[in-house]
């Protein structure tokens, strides 16, 4: 019962922050979207990292943790803390100025102006939505499962929560928070979101510690006599070029319209600074002792029902109750900051990249784009819970098309290293790299559900000397070439469509250019030029000109 | 010598996203840092250290002053 009323206080002090967040608010776009592109320093932080962070990270990253390993940390926390700041460095401050320069609200409006084209912006938005909306639904499903599993009582068959309230609680709350508060809300409920996960891990690792007999070092060292759990302390069932193919998974990050959008709603660009630099220390905080936590579990807890619960389990057994409802809370709270700011994206990218765009400012204002906005925000949210509803024994199909979604974000990102940094990129460029991720992702998908583990499905030559190009490997995976994911053809192909269609077709206009990457270099050549005609009869002197 | 700061720079992330495939470590799980980490997972939580202090020396000599123009336009 004490963490369903920890998560209940909780509940209550979010909607207590949108209330607020709603009185301080303007009714324009700018101001609902953005925060009138007001987000400062810490705040910027807190609130950026808490955009990545799902309840997955949390309980999938023990989950993981406890069925494969420490390599876990490695393979999703560690390269996501040096590649993600990266892109926030490269790319969001960029995306971050050229909202400042010319009123960007959205990726989309910035590669339609790039691009001088309404066709490409529509077809990047089309495919981000297609990608975002199960992550949506299953954010909302995520919370149900957890709300009901937290509020059932050791015994008790029946969960306090049942799954449907918990759904309807997380869509109730997450509609609240994004419909009253918009942006200025959302970022609020971050904040504590992130405070309580930076707190958490420390926390809970102590307690449990406390509470362990032997301490860590002798479950440890248990694990790593034991041959049959070995590889748990090890990397030696984890495939190095999966280990390396999880490199450029975190290039999907900067891709997704909620982080995309967060980045232009900072109020100046030097509030990137500690965001890039604390970033990597942020996933070192949570995601260690949640990874740790998850391998102890095998050794403490022998084997569970539900890997994905044992963080859970061991906060059950070894802390006091009052930090499993404070882990709960942690985990609703992170299913509804990201879920929130999903909504709140596609809210922004319909309002602004299709409603306003195809005349709905000219013919109602822009206080009837807020209106808009909120309708469109009820009504995804209640799409959202009933398919989380209906849909609930496919939630694997929601899985698969999640993980997919990491590979076509990541599979984007050369169109917007290319639009930021390449002036010779086209139109075309970026529509063959779209094409190109949306075939793979249902050419993948549609393998991944109708072919099983050891299936090959292209390869070079016969026999044992054959190559293998496409497989599925025995956890069932669709594989690419030696064991790489398939993120790897996705990103590098995508890179090659973009470079390959840009230089067959015309460059933007000059224009464009100019806008986009100075005229410096045009003015240096035209105070330089001199017509040829009268290049002869220019005063060579100052003298010359004294009649 | 104007490109050997971008030079140095580069090669300094580089470096940096090597290091993150440790092969060596990859069937050692002793010894346990401070009594209790195996090694491969010390490693890594050691290279989030690593990738902070990069992007600290990013944000020291590379940061983009030029867009902090954009602020005040």
């Amino acid at each position: 019962m004490t963490p369903i009323l920890v998560i209940l206080l909780y509940l209550v002090l979010i909607a207590f922050v949108g209330g607020i967040a709603f009185r301080r608010g303007k009714t324009d776009t700018e101001d609902f979207f953005l925060a009138n592109r007001s987000v400062g320093g810490m705040v910027f932080f807190l609130s950026i990292f808490a955009t990545n962070m799902t309840a997955f990270a949390i309980l999938g990253s023990s989950g993981q943790a406890y069925r494969q390993g420490i390599g876990i940390y490695g393979l999703m926390a560690s390269s996501s803390g040096l590649v993600i700041p990266l892109t926030i460095f490269f790319i969001g401050t960029r995306l971050w100025a050229l909202g400042k320069k010319f009123g960007h609200q959205t990726q989309v409006a910035f590669f339609r102006d790039r691009w001088e084209c309404d066709a490409i912006g529509t077809v990047i938005f089309g495919l981000s939505a297609i990608m975002l909306v199960p992550y949506m639904i299953i954010s909302i499903m995520g919370g149900g499962t957890v709300l009901a599993q937290i509020s059932r009582g050791s015994g008790a068959a029946a969960p306090l929560i049942p799954y449907w309230l918990g759904c309807g609680v997380v869509a109730v709350a997450v509609t609240l928070g994004v419909f009253l508060g918009g942006m200025r809300g959302t970022v609020w409920v971050n904040i504590l979101q992130t405070s309580l996960f930076l707190c958490f891990g420390a926390v809970a690792v102590l307690a449990i510690y406390k509470a362990l007999p032997g301490g860590f070092g002798h479950y440890m060292a248990a694990l790593a006599g034991d041959a049959k759990t070995r590889f748990l302390v090890t990397r030696e069932r984890m495939p190095p070029q999966a280990f390396w193919s999880y490199t450029l998974i975190p290039l999907s990050s900067i891709m997704f319209p909620h982080m995309a959008i967060m980045c232009f709603s900072a109020r100046k660009v030097t509030a990137f600074k500690q965001t890039v630099v604390l970033y990597p220390l942020a996933i070192l905080l949570i995601w260690l002792p949640c990874v740790f936590l998850g391998v102890l579990g095998v050794a403490a807890l022998g084997k569970v029902a539900d890997p994905d619960g044992i963080l859970l389990s061991m906060l059950d057994k070894y802390a006091p109750v009052w930090l499993a409802g404070l882990l709960g809370a942690g985990i609703i709270s992170a299913v509804m900051g990201s879920d929130a700011h999903q909504v709140l994206a596609l809210s922004t990218m319909f309002t602004k990249d299709i409603y306003q765009h195809y005349g709905g400012r000219e013919k109602y204002g822009e206080k009837a784009a807020v209106y808009f906005a909120r309708a469109f925000i009820l009504l995804v949210t209640v799409a959202a819970y009933l398919i989380a509803l209906s849909l609930k024994a496919k939630q694997g199909i929601f899985e698969i098309a999640v993980r997919y979604a990491f590979s076509g974000f990541a599979a984007m990102a050369p169109i917007m290293l290319a639009a930021l940094f390449w002036k010779r990129s086209t139109k075309w460029g970026a529509l063959a790299a779209a094409l190109f991720t949306a075939a793979c992702l249902l050419y993948f998908a549609v393998l991944q559900n109708s072919r099983h583990p050891g299936d090959v499905i292209w390869q070079i030559g016969h026999g044992k000397t054959a190559l293998k190009l496409l497989f599925v490997n025995p956890r069932g995976d669709v594989s690419f070439w030696n064991g790489f994911m398939t993120v790897v053809p996705m990103v590098f192909g995508s890179a090659f469509c973009m470079a390959a269609a840009s230089l067959l077709t015309k460059a933007p206009s000059r224009a464009t250019l100019d806008k986009y990457f100075g005229n410096a270099g045009l003015r240096r050549e035209l105070d330089q030029w001199v017509p040829p005609e009268q290049s002869q009869s220019v005063p060579q002197k100052e003298s010359e000109f004294v009649h | 010598m104007k490109w050997l700061k971008p030079a140095l720079l580069t090669l300094l992330v580089v470096a940096v996203y090597v290091l993150h495939q440790d092969f060596w470590n990859w069937k050692r799980a002793t010894p346990l840092v401070f009594g209790f980490l195996p090694v491969g997972l010390a490693y890594h939580a050691a290279y989030s250290v690593l990738a902070a202090i990069t992007m600290a020396v990013l944000v020291k000599f590379a940061w983009p002053k030029h867009l902090e123009d954009a602020g005040r336009e």
